[in-house]
């Protein structure tokens, strides 16, 4: 951890900030785009359908958190200590998600 | 490592054995005024004080997550009160706020980058720039509460089913092109409403408490703060602030885009 830091630490110029910041509000506008279109569904089964416009908005909501948490966060220039944190927050709110979901999904199996 | 500053320090009695004749300096060796004393380099002071902050963000995580759960969960139960109630939103004051938003977290990474290469003047502007673009947000947001209010949207007693009962009578219902729902729907909404106000009022909140710090930082930063070699707070509060920038990502396309269609 300590080595990291001896060395020049490396900071993050305007320029980089700009082209982020320009990212950010091109992926908001094509999210909004987006929303007014019908993208369709996913007839999986009888019972469960997957509707494609959640899912490109989370993805494109996704992408923008990604450029936020690597540049203006700065953590692609982070300690691997920082990428630990950060895994372990993922994990914690997938599992959080998941967990709940089954329960949710498989509660009345059965019964019907 | 005894003759490491973080060592000598403090023990003065073996510090003045050692180099009896220079016995002050040596008792408490030159060292940035903002190292604390238990750490060895301001390089371990920053990444130890980093690394807090983003156990402080992994608790946050949690928090919010709680909420998105449950807005997922009963977003599948009450699907068509849902649609209804997010038809209930302005998509162009969503889309604005979010823009709001993005351009104070850009300025507030701008902050850091002056804190860290001692542009004293621009820090104080990019600060004062995020806290007029935080403040601006909020007032977006006031606007949007100011019109549930006004059309009874707000959960509790006063709630009022009108606009989804019979979305004819009801400019936003009409353009989304939204049909009568039955009763037992139409009473969902006020679910979707309870988080709405909840999600996007814990995030106003979160706003708030950065916005009183941001106008600490303002102050010390005028006085000549953090450009001095030491740009940790800056440095760990725009975590925060990037945080909370992430959270409005998701919340808004959350709220106001996916049932648009």
């Amino acid at each position: 951890m300590n080595e990291q830091n001896e060395g020049a630490p490396h900071i993050i110029g305007p320029r980089v900030y700009v082209v982020i910041l320009f990212a950010l509000l091109a992926g908001t506008a094509l999210t909004v785009a987006a929303s007014f279109v019908d993208l369709g569904a996913w007839h999986l089964t009888p019972t469960l359908t997957i509707s494609w416009n959640p899912v490109v908005a989370l993805a494109i909501a996704t992408s923008k958190a990604v450029l936020v948490v690597l540049y203006f966060m700065h953590v692609r220039y982070s300690s691997k200590l920082t990428w630990l944190a950060i895994v372990a927050g993922i994990f914690m709110f997938l599992t959080l998600i998941l967990m709940t979901l089954s329960d949710y999904v498989s509660r009345a199996w059965g019964n019907w | 490592m005894p003759d490491s500053p973080a060592m000598t320090h403090g023990t003065q009695e073996l510090a003045n054995s050692a180099d009896p004749g220079n016995a002050a300096n040596s008792a408490h060796p030159e060292h940035p005024p903002y190292l604390l004393h238990h750490f060895e380099s301001a390089g371990q002071q920053a990444d130890a004080a980093g690394f807090a902050m983003w156990l402080f963000l992994l608790t946050e995580v949690m928090f919010f997550s709680g909420l998105f759960t449950a807005y997922l969960i009963y977003r599948n139960w009450y699907y068509r009160a849902f649609v209804a109630g997010s038809h209930q939103l302005s998509v162009v004051w969503g889309t604005t706020n979010t823009a709001v938003l993005i351009l104070s977290s850009f300025t507030m990474a701008m902050a850091v980058w002056c804190s860290k290469t001692g542009r004293r003047r621009e820090l104080t502007l990019c600060l004062t720039l995020t806290f007029l673009l935080g403040l601006g947000f909020l007032g977006i947001k006031g606007i949007e509460y100011h019109e549930k209010f006004e059309k009874h949207h707000v959960p509790g007693r006063h709630y009022s089913l009108q606009s989804f009962l019979y979305p004819d009578s009801d400019a936003a219902a009409r353009a989304a092109g939204d049909r009568p729902l039955p009763l037992d729907d139409a009473r969902h909404t006020e679910v979707y409403f309870s988080l709405y106000f909840l999600m996007t009022g814990m995030h106003a909140a979160h706003m708030v408490i950065g916005l009183c710090i941001l106008g600490f930082m303002i102050l010390r930063a005028r006085a000549g703060a953090y450009t001095a070699g030491h740009a940790t707070f800056v440095e760990n509060f725009g975590l925060y602030w990037h945080f909370i920038d992430i959270v409005w990502i998701y919340l808004f396309a959350l709220l106001y885009l996916i049932s648009r269609h």
